[in-house]
């Protein structure tokens, strides 16, 4: 069946918040990261806020190749160190809405120590982190966020250690906007995207997206598809953040729910210059 | 702490008994510095210091960061956004922050970050002298690219190259280090600040076109290699990456756009070295013997070369300002004239400076090195004068 010229559509209204010139992407099938940015370009649009106003940084991997779609702005940086350049325009310019979109590597462990930080001064940044699992640019390694059990490419006998649960820690560190979504809940991701950008101090989402090429080959977990069946079937919406424990992320035993949910969404003192 | 004395003067015009360290800060305010972020290290937390009290008296921004590798990414943000921006550390924390230089020389992003150096390496005597940064200055990142450094030689120094440093990186749009040794940072002498009308300031270009008039290329080149730069929030849209990109911006990743692309951030300090090069010369006319020094060691080096001209001997100093681009083609003129027989390198390292000194020459070099903690006497280096 051939489609009649008269119904292919030449443009789609996000095609002005992004850098349209630059697709193909190299993002694989099945992966969440083009659905996350996404969900920001409709949060940049419902904002309120300038497009002129708007930065976007990323650091390295999979996830901080976001920051070369969007049309504002733009940075790709240094693994591990999109937060404190972002954080040197956000202070320089307190004016701009800056937004962090990385990976779970990038950002909590080699990029850690920034994000800890970050969180304690309450400063006026958005992260979102996208938490797929594991190392997708360079094959598929596992990391701080890799679940207990997984295999790896270095992890041959399984992940033996725990991982973060990425909402605590950034409680903890000081964030006020603390939120988990998977790429499953579009609606509520880009609202709590649009929530991370009005609220004056640090807001902190992770993410939950397939990586199909890498971490789901590993595991079994099939396509993109099949994963978010996974999201569909086990995901619980809390309001509050829940128990350390029940934050955990299993993607294979079954009986266990994924916790997502906007879990700290406080008034707290934000970061003040002199 | 006691109210600031200079309330909220961003020039603080007149004469003063300085710091070399605060002269450093005092400079780059008066370069119209508007953002440090930081991690306190000895022997350079007296930059910090003063800028934590007079940065935010003049309107700027003072962070103090969680580490070297926070410091760094926060001045090239905060540069990209369109400030002045500064770090100052040490030996171990400049270390921390060669990965972002490069980020910095990729994206052309111009900051300066003052290095005060101590014995190294390592943890090494973190309150003694040393000048054993100097090659890490110039190759501490990975890969090839283009930077400046300067090494002054007395607080006024400090002041006066902590502009021209600023006026460099914007000028290039590069990293520029401002390498002061332990004890020039702790040296304090009298420093005069001219009225602020009389500083000299030469901030980068930006595009020549309004914001949505045309297409921004944020590395599209004129006449001089070195692009406009459009900054964040000013609507131009950049992106900017630390991958080999082309003129827009965008990852571009072949052999042959990376090549034209790190053949440019080397030219663009390469071509222009003696525009950026500074040197100062004593006695050098008829000298046999050529001292070359920098930072500390230089004013051992002048007090021996003055001693030598007094027993006779036909002694000169080239005392190196910037030491980075190395004013080689000043040597090959003193060579060329024949009547150089040798050179004396005293440096507190063991030997970083003579190896650009033995590029250019087969004739006898006498290195006079401490690895740190002290610095050569005159007496040391007048030895080995004949």
């Amino acid at each position: 069946m051939t489609a009649s010229p008269a119904v292919i559509a030449t443009s789609h209204p996000n095609d002005p918040l992004l850098r349209a010139d630059r697709f193909p992407h190299i993002l694989c099938p099945g992966c969440g990261i083009g659905t996350v940015i996404h969900c920001y370009v409709d949060a940049m649009a419902e904002s309120g806020v300038a497009l002129e106003n708007h930065v976007c940084v990323s650091g390295i991997g999979c996830s901080g190749r976001a920051a070369g779609y969007v049309n504002v702005d733009s940075y790709h940086t240094t693994h591990g160190r999109a937060i404190p350049f972002a954080l040197g325009i956000a202070v320089h310019k307190p004016e701009l809405r800056v937004t962090v979109i990385s990976g779970d590597g990038d950002l909590s462990a080699i990029g850690g120590n920034h994000l800890i930080h970050a969180a304690r001064r309450n400063m006026n940044l958005t992260v979102i982190c996208i938490n797929n699992f594991n190392y997708g640019m360079t094959g598929g390694q596992a990391g701080p966020t890799t679940p207990r059990g997984s295999m790896a490419s270095t992890a041959p006998h399984g992940v033996h250690d725990r991982p973060f649960n990425l909402p605590d820690l950034a409680r903890a560190a000081g964030a006020s906007f603390v939120a988990r979504w998977t790429i499953l809940h579009v609606r509520q991701l880009r609202e709590a995207i649009l929530r991370g950008m009005h609220n004056p101090g640090f807001s902190f989402i992770e993410a939950l997206s397939p990586c199909p090429t890498n971490f789901g080959r590993a595991n079994a977990l099939g396509t993109g598809m099949d994963e978010m069946e996974v999201y569909r079937q086990r995901c619980r919406i809390a309001d509050s953040l829940p128990p350390f424990d029940e934050l955990d992320i299993d993607l294979v035993d079954e009986a266990r729910p994924i916790v997502v949910g906007n879990f700290v969404d406080i008034a707290r003192r934000p970061y003040e210059s002199v | 702490m006691t109210a600031a004395p200079e309330g909220g003067q961003r020039v603080l015009t007149g004469t003063h008994f300085m710091l070399g360290d605060h002269a450093c800060a005092e400079g780059a305010l008066a370069a119209g510095l508007d953002f440090f972020g930081g991690y306190p290290i000895t022997p350079s937390t007296e930059v910090a210091e003063r800028l934590a009290r007079r940065l935010p008296e003049v309107g700027g921004q003072y962070l103090q960061m969680e580490d070297e590798l926070g410091s760094i990414m926060s001045i090239i943000g905060a540069s990209a956004a369109g400030a002045r921006s500064l770090t100052a550390t040490s030996g171990p924390g400049f270390s921390l922050m060669m990965e972002s230089i490069g980020l910095a020389a990729m994206m052309e992003i111009p900051c300066v970050i003052v290095d005060v150096q101590r014995a190294s390496p390592s943890t090494g005597l973190p309150t003694m002298v040393g000048q054993s940064d100097i090659l890490q200055a110039r190759w501490g990142s990975h890969g090839d690219y283009g930077i400046a450094a300067f090494s002054p030689a007395s607080p006024q120094e400090c002041f006066d190259l902590a502009i021209h440093a600023f006026n460099v990186a914007d000028r290039y749009r590069i990293p520029v280090f401002l390498m002061l040794d332990e004890v020039i940072a702790h040296m304090t002498e009298r420093v005069v600040i001219p009225p602020a009308k009389e500083i000299p300031i030469h901030r980068r270009k930006g595009p020549v076109h309004a914001p949505g008039e045309e297409r921004h290329l944020p590395y599209a080149i004129g006449d001089d290699l070195v692009p406009a730069m459009a900054h964040a929030g000013e609507g131009y849209r950049v992106h900017m990456t630390g991958l080999t990109h082309d003129e827009r911006g965008y990852p571009a990743l072949t052999p042959e756009i990376h090549n034209t692309l790190v053949n440019r951030l080397v030219d663009k300090v390469r071509l222009n070295a003696q525009a950026i090069e500074i040197y100062d010369e004593y006695e050098l006319d008829d000298a046999e013997t050529v001292i070359i020094a920098f930072g500390c060691t230089s004013r051992s080096a002048r007090q021996a070369a003055r001693l030598a001209r007094a027993r006779g001997s036909k002694c000169g100093l080239l005392r190196l300002v910037s030491i980075w681009p190395f004013p080689e083609q000043r040597i090959r003129q003193l060579l060329a004239r024949g009547t150089v027989q040798r050179f004396v390198v005293p440096e507190v390292n063991l030997g970083q400076l003579r190896r650009e000194v033995e590029r250019l020459t087969q004739l006898p070099i006498h290195r006079i090195n401490h690895a740190g903690g002290a610095m050569p006497t005159p007496k040391d280096i007048l030895e080995v004068i004949p």
